[in-house]
């Protein structure tokens, strides 16, 4: 039966792990998605997971293991963040070269230097040519929603590829929210039984899995692990629409928030969205028309969709939490403003990037955001198309 | 004991067409260590010279599943396997009585240094494993960089000998007592050229419940620099000079199970090799000195805990 429960990030992570019960779970643990590895361990200690739980001596070997287990053929996850992630680096590219749709829940947390624990998106941005499947949660609900989707998106034969599904380190991952628990029966059905593709663990077929590629065929095997992602689109929204009819509660590529009319919209990412969306109610009784636009998918891109969403606008603001030196802009935005460069017409779109190593945005953010965009859209000029919000200068 | 003529009319689990050096220990190695069990066989391959001259894609010298992930996490991948194992016997979906052994390998530059970390770790954990380290004292398969296993005074690529240089200058790391240090049930050392010896050391990892680590000598007539067709006599050299001493440590027990009847110097084991050529200038002799002082030493200390 479907329940209320107050859960954090972690915990509804972990509760959902305890439900799917994966075959292999390992982890390193650390800051802030420690509890989600101490729940599962504790969950095996009593018995309430039938799954092997390994405790490795780091993140690149739990990535290891991961690999080692799903080649071997069965359903695997993992938690990290973080220098936790960044130490993975080197695995995630080999799991989503050999096709292995391991799933890891990503607390998302800045990368030293300076050291900081806190939440911002800099460690799965730092992994987004990886080939993993990208998925971004704004609160507990949609994490535990997104964790339990992730098996079904990454594991079906047409995808086969690892799926990241992150939220935001403290400010989702240890806020307490009540949340719909599913009823755990429903949800093992819903995510299914694994299908194993080429098992190691099959021995009667001997098998050379990871060989090495030349010249002659690297480039032909990275464009077919690229099909595997290309092929995700269709699934993500099958798998979104179908777990909207079992749970009430249906997503798609990114949730549009008061879209209809607006003129100027503002385009992030997680946590932050829901302090916009409060944001974007009080424009509105100001009559402004301005809305949101949250994606939620963000590997692979969504483009057409997005573009689709955003040719209209005379404004846009993409807000990051995450910053790429050097380049024109940060991450989403410069895949918004790709996205849209193939309209005739295309809406002035700027950047701003916020909340590094966690730093607060609020309300009145979001409310100078606002202006700015309704200052571009009044005289046609951009004066800075890239910009910090709530940052002494 | 087994009798060569059974062990090669068995079938062969790495198969001929690899890429492999003329006269390079690696081969012989694991078509030895590969017979020591009829179970069904998973091997996971560190990054280096054996995955990479068995594999070039799409051709395959593995008569026996395999796979390579990287180069630093082969005991890693190889335990990420076991748990898949254990976790599906566990749940019901391999049956109670299937049984697969769970084979780790790499070289020295593998297991020694890169790999050093993900070894110990699965070690620790004590998953139903076996490691094998094939030690050619070098980072063989990218043109002969030192390793921690590069004895001293050899001249490697990142440690070459120069007019202010003899060489390696640290002394080789003892990566066996590393792994005794883990308790862990079985740890040997071994060589091709005392092939009943390893082949019995193999079986009894392949058989051990829990982790088990072999170190064989692995010689390497591109790195080394000796006339190819010297190997098995070289490798006997490094057992006769104690440069390579054989023993095991079963559950904590030490047993020598090579005693040279008449102890050789060193100098033996250098002579041949062109990597030590260079110790024979003047400026060098406290090289040949240091090393002699160094395998006499450490020579004594297993004698002692063989007695314990």
């Amino acid at each position: 039966m479907s329940t209320l429960k107050t859960l954090n990030g972690n915990q509804a992570i972990a509760e959902a792990v305890r439900q799917i019960d994966p075959d292999v779970m390992a982890a390193y643990p650390i800051t802030p998605s420690t509890a989600i590895v101490e729940t599962i361990a504790k969950f095996k200690a009593d018995g309430l997971i039938t799954g092997e739980f390994v405790c490795p001596e780091s993140e690149h070997s739990a990535m290891s293991v991961c690999i080692g287990a799903s080649s071997a053929g069965g359903r695997v996850m993992t938690a990290t963040a973080s220098q936790g992630l960044a130490l993975m680096w080197e695995m995630l590219y080999i799991a989503a070269g050999l096709r292995l749709p391991i799933v890891a829940a990503i607390v998302n947390r800045s990368l030293s230097a300076p050291i900081n624990i806190h939440g911002d998106h800099s460690d799965t941005m730092g992994a987004r040519d990886s080939g993993w499947i990208q998925i971004y949660s704004e609160n507990c609900q949609e994490a535990y929603d997104n964790f339990i989707q992730a098996f079904r998106i990454g594991e079906d034969l047409k995808v086969r590829t690892p799926v990241f599904v992150g939220l935001d380190g403290f400010i989702i991952s240890h806020s307490l929210e009540v949340i719909q628990v599913e009823d755990d029966a429903k949800v093992k059905k819903f995510v299914g039984e694994y299908k194993s593709v080429y098992p190691l663990l099959d021995t009667s077929r001997k098998m050379t899995v990871g060989p090495i590629d030349f010249t002659d065929y690297y480039f032909e095997h990275k464009r077919n692990q690229m099909e595997g992602i290309e092929n995700a689109p269709p699934v993500i929204e099958a798998v979104g629409k179908e777990f909207g009819q079992k749970f009430g509660r249906e997503y798609g590529f990114f949730e549009e928030y008061r879209m209809d009319d607006a003129e100027l919209c503002i385009v992030v990412m997680s946590s932050a969205a829901g302090t916009c969306k409060d944001a974007v109610d009080e424009l509105r009784s100001d009559g402004k028309r301005i809305g949101l636009l949250k994606p939620r998918i963000f590997r692979p891109f969504p483009h057409e969709k997005i573009a689709e969403a955003l040719k209209k606008m005379k404004a846009i603001a993409v807000l990051d939490r995450s910053s790429s030196p050097g380049a024109f802009g940060a991450p989403l935005f410069t895949e918004v403003r790709s996205a849209l460069y193939d309209y005739a017409e295309r809406p002035h779109i700027v950047n701003y990037v916020y909340g590094l190593g966690g730093r607060d945005i609020k309300v009145e953010h979001f409310k100078e955001v606002a202006l700015k965009l309704e200052k571009i859209a009044e005289t046609g000029k951009v004066e800075e198309i890239y910009g910090y919000i709530n940052l002494r200068e | 004991m087994a009798k060569l003529k059974d062990l090669a009319a068995m079938e062969d689990r790495l198969v001929a067409g690899h890429g492999m050096c003329l006269g390079c220990g690696i081969p012989l190695i694991f078509r030895i260590v590969l017979r020591a069990t009829e179970d069904p066989l998973i091997i996971a391959n560190a990054t280096g010279c054996l995955e990479v001259c068995t594999t070039i894609f799409p051709r395959t010298s593995w008569n026996v599943t395999w796979i390579h992930s990287a180069f630093e996490n082969a005991a890693s991948t190889i335990a990420g396997v076991e748990s898949m194992y254990k976790a599906l016997k566990n749940k019901g979906r391999i049956p109670e009585d299937k049984k697969i052994k769970f084979l780790g390998v790499g070289g020295d530059g593998g297991t020694y240094d890169i790999g050093l970390q993900a070894l110990s770790g699965a070690m620790e954990r004590g998953h139903d494993i076996v490691y094998v380290c094939y030690d050619n004292n070098a980072y063989a398969n990218t043109g002969g960089q030192r390793s921690s296993a590069t004895p001293l005074g050899a001249s490697a690529t990142t440690s070459p000998e120069g007019t202010q240089s003899p060489g390696k200058l640290q002394r080789k790391k003892d990566l066996t007592k590393i792994l005794v240090a883990h308790n862990i049930p079985y740890v040997a050392q071994a060589s091709p050229n005392r092939w009943q010896d390893l082949y019995k050391k193999a079986q009894k990892a392949f058989e051990t419940e829990g982790p088990a680590f072999l170190n064989v000598l692995c010689f390497c007539p591109t790195e080394w620099k000796y006339d190819e067709s010297q190997g098995i006599r070289l490798a006997q050299t490094a057992l006769d000079t104690c440069v390579w001493p054989l023993y095991e440590v079963e559950n904590g027990k030490y047993k020598i199970n090579y005693i040279p009847k008449e102890k050789k110097p060193v100098l033996e084991w250098i002579k041949p090799q062109g990597r030590f050529r260079h110790l024979f200038k003047e400026e060098n002799a406290w090289v040949l000195e240091e090393y002699q002082k160094q395998v006499d030493e450490d020579w004594e200390e297993l004698n002692k805990l063989a007695k314990l």
